[in-house]
């Protein structure tokens, strides 16, 4: 017997960071307490829809739709029992304080916009039959009966930009490596996976809660490219995703979906995932080409491009998880049905992750064009704490840090240029009035100087300079002076260092002592 | 001065040589699975690895020391990671990490005495909306207070 057929399904998430809320605490309370009682019920272990606020989220299904119940502890299963939850839609289960009614009517999902997300938290992450019947594998199906130029053309046409930050045109890429060496050169398709910006969990979040969805795009850019080997660059930092990676991969491949003759089309996928081994510098994608060749991770110079010669020295396509895992909805749908959302030359939806200091945290998918003051007070729900929010750092720990005179901007990947901002991987860490900006300064420095690769002179040293200055101003010695050396340092920092590592550490630095300068002990 | 490697740690590493040889760019896969297998790269393996990878012993050393994730020495029977990035930090992890560095007696990159923890800084857990967070081992831990991590090297120790 099949596990969904039996009669009432309980849905508790597997998501690591709603287990890491107590969620397979609640699943054993469960079974436990179903078991006590006599009751049969299914137990399935969904993904999250990332509304990490609520967790842990147990859902059970009805003729309507799903009845969420959150945040649900052991202590709250008794009583759920008692209430008859599994009959949810009951009058006696709509008493229970947790009842939240039909998930898909929660006001925070429902004012979103999932187009990558679309199946996270409703499917079973490792259950193919699930992804199947939820749109599964329909973006595959198209492509393998298109030319592979007609296959980049939709990508380019659909306007996806890289999703890890850089924001390079994805179809412009593939052609290039479309285009690139001899025919039946090999060539390889690497998904980046290395998430290390703190605020951020979609990868992880699409690898955990969706991962066939990763699966079917790096196919799909193998198809289109004329790769048949693929890597997945996954930071150590994830073990969950590592084995329901590992768990979808064999099933994809047992089911033809990977492997030799995909589905009877005479391509060729194979794909593996390669465990990183904590350097956030390996987000960089020569960095990452180094590592996965079992370097250690000196970042490249370019050109040449790794489109042109990248993982030992073919053409390679590198892409973000998010990237990759929207080709499927793109192709399924058309490049102009996802180019419809967005502005201007953002087009399509980001998944923002909202953290740090809020009180509703989670994922957002929504349209570019979203203001930084909406997703902060209409979905974040104002600070955790509830003090004021002083300071919000978008993009990562190389992302400007913005005040509230800067909440109206837009997200979207110009308008953060203008403001010497990045939108990057699309997350969002609020910090509340009790913040030290010198000290987030500091630590911008600190950071680099661990984790600088130390291929460039101003990033390797600049970074321990800048602690140290940093240091200085904050002891209160020869405050103006040490700050112009802090600016003068950033300067050669952009100007002199290769990637964004260095370039960019100077953006929170530079945005704390020109948003926050009284922290610094100089008057605005 | 590293103890001397016993043979059935010596084994061990040779079989995985012997498996990760001929992986395009197996150094890193290879690193990982002698961890996993005897907790840490003892140095005195450099030389087995060099010779099975066609490596110099330079290039071993020099990968092993670039990477945080792996350790040239063993560790605690668990590994207490504490999260330092801005998302904690906005949730209270400065606070938080003097506390457990107080409360265990010792610094990051450090071991009780009992042989019980190793505790690790770490640069995100990809756990951000769950600030504060710290990982014993291969789990993850939400939104934790000083009290929370006190229970849970309690549980791990006894």
């Amino acid at each position: 017997m099949f596990i969904q057929d039996l009669p009432i399904k309980v849905f508790v998430p597997r998501d690591s960071s709603a287990i890491s809320l107590g969620a397979d605490r609640t699943a054993k309370a469960i079974a436990a307490e179903a078991a006590k009682r006599g009751v049969e019920i299914a137990l399935i272990r969904n993904g999250s829809r990332g509304i990490y606020w609520l967790e842990p989220m147990v859902e059970v299904a009805t003729e309507k739709g799903r009845v969420a119940f959150a945040p649900v502890q052991p202590k709250d299963v008794a009583s759920l029992f008692d209430a008859a939850f599994l009959n949810a839609l009951s009058d006696k289960a709509k008493t229970h304080p947790l009842n939240l009614g039909l998930t898909e009517e929660l006001i925070w999902l429902k004012k979103q916009q999932r187009l990558t997300f679309a199946r996270a938290g409703i499917i079973d992450p490792v259950s193919l039959n699930d992804y199947l019947a939820h749109d599964g594998y329909k973006g595959l199906q198209t492509a393998l009966k298109m030319t592979d130029a007609d296959i980049v053309k939709t990508v380019t046409d659909s306007g996806l930009r890289g999703r890890g930050g850089a924001a390079f045109p994805t179809g412009i890429k593939w052609n290039t490596v479309l285009g690139a060496g001899a025919s039946g050169i090999q060539k390889y398709i690497v998904c980046n996976a290395d998430e290390g910006d703190s605020g951020t969990y979609s990868d992880r979040m699409i690898m955990e809660n969706d991962p066939f969805v990763l699966i079917e795009g790096m196919t799909i850019a193998g198809v289109a490219v004329g790769a048949t080997i693929g890597y997945i660059y996954l930071r150590s930092e994830y073990p969950h995703a590592l084995n329901t990676l590992n768990q979808a991969i064999a099933t994809a491949e047992k089911a033809g979906y990977l492997g030799k003759n995909i589905q009877g089309s005479n391509k060729d996928f194979h794909l593996e995932v390669r465990r990183a081994a904590g350097a956030y510098i390996c987000g960089e994608e020569t960095s990452l080409i180094e590592s996965l060749e079992g370097k250690r991770g000196l970042v490249r110079f370019k050109p040449p491009l790794p489109a042109i010669e990248g993982l030992f020295g073919k053409p390679t396509v590198v892409n973000n998880v998010i990237s990759l895992a929207t080709i499927p909805i793109i192709l399924q749908k058309g490049g102009q049905y996802y180019a419809d959302f967005g502005m201007g030359r953002s087009r399509g939806t980001l998944p923002i992750q909202l953290a740090g200091n809020l009180k509703q945290t989670g994922l957002v998918e929504l349209a570019f064009g979203v203001t930084l003051r909406e997703l902060l007070y209409d979905f974040g729900g104002g600070s955790f704490t509830g003090k004021p929010i002083r300071a919000v750092q978008v993009g990562g720990p190389l992302g400007a840090f913005l005040p509230e005179s800067q909440f109206d901007i837009k997200i979207d990947y110009e308008e953060f240029i203008k403001i010497n901002g990045v939108v990057g991987h699309g997350g969002i860490v609020a910090f509340d009035d009790t913040v030290d900006m010198a000290k987030m300064a500091r630590y911008a420095f600190e950071f680099c100087a661990i984790e600088s690769c130390g291929k460039c002179t101003p990033c390797r040293i600049g970074a321990v300079r800048g602690v140290e200055t940093i240091d200085k101003i904050i002891a209160g010695k020869d405050i103006i002076k040490n700050i112009a050396l802090v600016r003068d340092l950033s300067d050669t920092m952009m100007s002199g260092s290769l990637c964004a590592m260095g370039g960019m550490t100077p953006f929170p630095v530079l945005s704390a002592l020109n948003y926050f300068g009284e922290d610094f002990g100089i008057s605005q | 001065m590293a103890a001397a490697l016993t043979e059935q740690k010596l084994i061990k590493i040779k079989a995985q040589i012997a498996q990760h040889k001929s992986i395009p760019g197996g150094l890193l896969p290879l690193l990982h699975a002698i961890q996993d297998d005897i907790g840490y790269v003892p140095q005195d393996a450099y030389l087995a690895i060099s010779k099975g990878l066609a490596l110099s012993v330079a290039e071993v050393h020099g990968v092993v020391t670039f990477y945080h994730h792996f350790r040239t020495h063993p560790v605690g029977k668990h590994i207490l990671h504490v999260c330092r990035a801005e998302s904690c930090q906005s949730m209270g992890a400065i606070k938080l990490e003097a506390e457990i560095k107080a409360k265990l007696g010792i610094d990051y990159h450090q071991t009780t005495k009992d042989g019980a923890i190793t505790l690790e800084p770490i640069y995100c857990l990809g756990n951000c909306a769950c600030s504060p967070a710290v990982m014993l081992d291969d789990e993850v831990y939400g939104r934790v207070s000083i009290e929370m991590v006190v229970e849970l090297i309690a549980e791990a120790s006894a």
